[in-house]
């Protein structure tokens, strides 16, 4: 069996979200498969500037073909297109020009990928969002597994992906809000889809005492790792964090992984390490109290994932529809929606010894259950069997012709999305049984339920969804969203 | 955090997330939302602000007075050196052009052209300044408008904080009347506590706070006791190890026990405070204050409150 997984970006040093997902998939079926990797020379996921040479190469024992992109982003360009795609009435040609704008536009890649389609069993095509996905589910609909990785912000509302989410073989996704999400807004059903997710690679032996030697960490600390970007929410964490320090004279420290592009506070009890190395990272959560994630979009926070499965909980930000249910349906988690519960989560798990224990033994669990790698693997393969066995009859519906592409019917983006119901989906899917086990399948079978309405159960057969009311103020960033 | 009642095998998210939804709401009373906020702003402000002051429909009405700013179309023309003679006729035009001449022999038309010419001119100039004044004038409306609407959020919001603060300084004026009762009912337990045992002189009032005064200020305790005389017979074994621990634990704390009897003991002889440190039963008066000052350990973290699970770090 011969698998293509194509992405916008490849490599060991590139720590996006949805690609460092791809490189794990690639390495974990590399048991299973012969796996090539399609990706472009872009390491910036901003620019998309070549940086890489053309060719083949081998990263981690996967071979990579990579393609020169085309062109690099014009942040000017892509800004004035995404103010007219999500905010006013727009056409087809529109929207295929936004894309083009976003990039990474790698006509190499597309055309290899349909030149030798017939070569691959199956092509794993990531991130919906960006070009080369787009068009390389076009160019192979009938072997196109897509992980979409789709976050709540205004690209999902637009009119193009629909026939790319109704037209590939199955869907990936990373967790029921993002079902709920592309079910409602591209009416796909029928398409079958799974909950996966991706694990991580969480080393056997973890050192928290070497960490803290290391770095002279002591007492009691919260850990947040990632991006420090107003993005992420960083700011609100550390207006919220100041706010902990001062009101319950907290005993917790901040202590801060990851590149920073926001200024950190300059504060005793809050330090800020920089990148770290996945051992150090490892050992720095197992260290801590507890994880913070303060981001208002994510499609699956792979750091709380591998916080519970170090038996951390983790505090995260209750706007965010997916890491609110992440955390109620693992039972590992609390969730702040302002700065009172801020403080008042932090300080009862800081106080509250048993409630961080049981907290961070649910979340073992929980990752066992759904994020363990044999678990995760079984899912691709069955996924991957079942589309084997079953030919591929519906075809991708074709683009618009040159007169109805050029018609201002679309609405815009944002007007899209803010009718997709929102909410945490709470109820806890039923673990997929273990591979030493006898595997259940894992694919959901296609549903011919009709898009749910609005605070009404999802749809998929094996998931009782019981969303939230209507969609709660959400602080929404004008800065255009075009990352990985 | 003893409240939460979560069973430990299974929890229960929404269920915590409620208790802690319910202990901010104990602390702080109603939390309102920024939405709250902004519809007690436009609507609801005499509960909170002198209606007087602010009117409650301030901002629909400076809305409602701000129309929407179109530049306007103001009239001008175009007046040129060939316009007295132009037509949309050709040969007209032509012909107009070959009489210039004769017509120049009645009178000058140069100065009425130039005239003409000029106040186009000024027409436009003074177009293009009143509207770039109008557009001006309009950001400047704006502004205010967006300042006011910001004042009477923030006013609203910080009348809000007030009657909060206000709630809070009154539970702390309670809290404190209250502790001032405790602190009064304690010392006097400490002064009219009568010391008991067998070589026990004097009355039992001056007695106690002498023991107080000896054991708090060892300063005070030096002086007295070389005018007391030598009187160790009736120290029993291990007495004076905890006279001295007792002391040790006073000196930080400064119970308003101690405080008291520092200034009584001014008032006492030296040869009551002699007695005193005869009497056994001495010891027992002064153990009230130590309750006091075990009072003020209950703020210090509990045995409990460790990090989380498998933390081998000491904190």
């Amino acid at each position: 069996m011969k698998l293509a997984i194509v992405v916008q970006r490849y490599g060991q040093s590139i720590n996006g979200g949805a690609e460092l997902h791809a490189r794990y998939i690639a390495e974990r079926l590399r048991r299973h498969a012969d796996i090539e990797v399609l990706t472009t020379c872009a390491a910036d996921y901003v620019t998309w500037r070549n940086e890489l040479p053309a060719g083949l190469e081998t990263v981690n024992g996967i071979q990579v073909r990579r393609f020169p992109v085309k062109h690099e982003r014009d942040p000017l360009d892509f800004g004035r297109r995404s103010d007219q795609v999500f905010q006013r009435p727009h056409s087809i040609a529109d929207e295929l020009e936004w894309l083009d704008a976003e990039g990474p536009n790698s006509p190499g890649l597309v055309s290899h990928l349909g030149k030798h389609a017939a070569e691959y069993d199956q092509c794993i095509i990531f991130s919906y969002r960006y070009h080369h996905a787009y068009h390389a589910v076009r160019a192979v609909p009938s072997k196109a597994i897509l992980v979409p990785t789709a976050e709540r912000d205004p690209a999902i509302g637009l009119s193009m992906f629909g026939p790319i989410f109704r037209g590939v073989r199955a869907l990936m996704y990373n967790s029921p809000e993002e079902r709920a999400m592309i079910q409602a807004v591209a009416g796909n059903q029928s398409v079958p889809s799974v909950v996966v997710g991706v694990g991580s690679e969480i080393p056997s032996a973890v050192q928290p005492q070497r960490f803290r030697q290391k770095f002279d960490i002591r007492g009691p600390f919260a850990i947040y790792v990632g991006r420090i970007d107003e993005n992420k929410g960083c700011k609100e964490l550390f207006d919220y964090f100041l706010t902990y320090l001062t009101e319950s004279q907290g005993r917790l420290s901040l202590v801060l992984i990851g590149n920073s592009i926001l200024p950190v506070p300059q504060h005793p009890r809050i330090r800020h390490l920089g990148f770290l190395d996945d051992q150090d990272k490892f050992d720095a959560i197992a260290a801590s109290d507890l994880l913070v994630m303060p981001s208002y979009f994510e499609s699956l926070s792979m750091v709380a994932l591998e916080a519970w499965a170090l038996g951390r909980p983790v505090v995260v930000n209750g706007r965010c529809d997916v890491l609110r249910g992440q955390a109620v349906r693992s039972g590992a988690g609390l969730y702040y929606e302002n700065q009172q519960e801020f403080v008042e989560t932090l300080r009862a798990l800081e106080r509250t010894r048993w409630l961080n224990v049981s907290l961070g033994r649910s979340g073992r669990q929980f990752f066992r259950d759904h994020y363990d790698w044999p678990v995760i693997e079984r899912k691709y393969l069955d996924v991957i069997a079942g589309l084997a066995n079953s030919p591929a009859t519906a075809a991708i519906e074709d683009v618009p012709g040159w007169l109805e592409r050029r018609r201002p019917a679309c609405r815009p983006a944002r007007e899209v999305l803010a009718g997709v119901p929102a909410g945490a989906v709470l109820a806890a899917e039923p673990p997929l049984r273990r591979p030493d086990g006898e595997a259940k399948p894992a694919l959901a079978p296609p549903s011919p339920t009709p898009p749910r309405p609005r605070t009404t159960p999802a749809p998929a057969p094996h998931v009782h969804h019981h969303r939230r009311g209507p969609h709660r103020g959400r602080p929404r960033n004008n800065q255009q969203r075009g990352g990985a | 955090m003893s409240e939460f009642n979560v069973r430990a095998d299974s929890v229960n998210v929404e269920q915590i997330m409620d208790q802690i939804r319910a202990r901010i709401r104990e602390k702080r009373g109603v939390d309102y939302t920024e939405q709250q906020i902004r519809e007690m702003a436009t609507a609801k402000l005499e509960k909170f602000l002198d209606p007087r002051g602010v009117r409650s429909d301030l901002l629909e009405r400076f809305r409602s007075a701000q129309p929407t700013y179109v530049p306007p179309e103001l009239p001008n023309y175009a007046f040129e050196e060939d316009t007295l003679y132009e037509s949309h006729r050709g040969p007209l035009r032509a012909i107009r052009r070959l009489l210039q001449p004769i017509l120049k022999l009645f009178f000058n038309p140069g100065p009425l052209i130039q005239a003409l010419n000029i106040q186009s001119r000024l027409n436009t100039l003074s177009a293009e300044r009143e509207a770039r004044r109008e557009a001006a004038r309009h950001g400047m409306d704006q502004l205010y408008y967006e300042v006011m609407h910001n004042l009477v959020v923030e006013t609203t919001r910080m009348a809000i904080e007030v009657k909060n603060l206000k709630m809070k300084v009154e539970s702390l004026t309670s809290r404190l009347e209250f502790n001032e009762r405790r602190a009064r009912a304690l010392e006097s337990v400490v002064v009219y506590k009568p010391s008991e045992g067998p070589g026990a002189t004097g009355s039992p009032h001056t007695t106690s706070l002498v023991t107080s005064a000896a054991e708090t200020s060892p300063n005070v305790g030096d002086q007295v006791s070389p005018v007391a005389g030598p009187t160790p017979t009736a120290e029993g074994p291990g007495q004076r190890s905890r006279r001295r621990r007792r002391r040790r634990g006073r000196r930080g704390g400064g119970s308003a026990s101690a405080i008291m009897a520092e200034t009584s003991a001014a008032a006492i002889t030296p040869e009551s405070s002699g007695v005193a440190e005869d009497v056994p039963g001495a010891d027992d008066a002064g153990d009230e204050p130590e309750f006091v000052e075990s009072g003020s350990e209950a703020d210090q973290p509990e045995p409990n409150d460790r990090p989380a699970d498998g933390d081998p770090e000491p904190q």
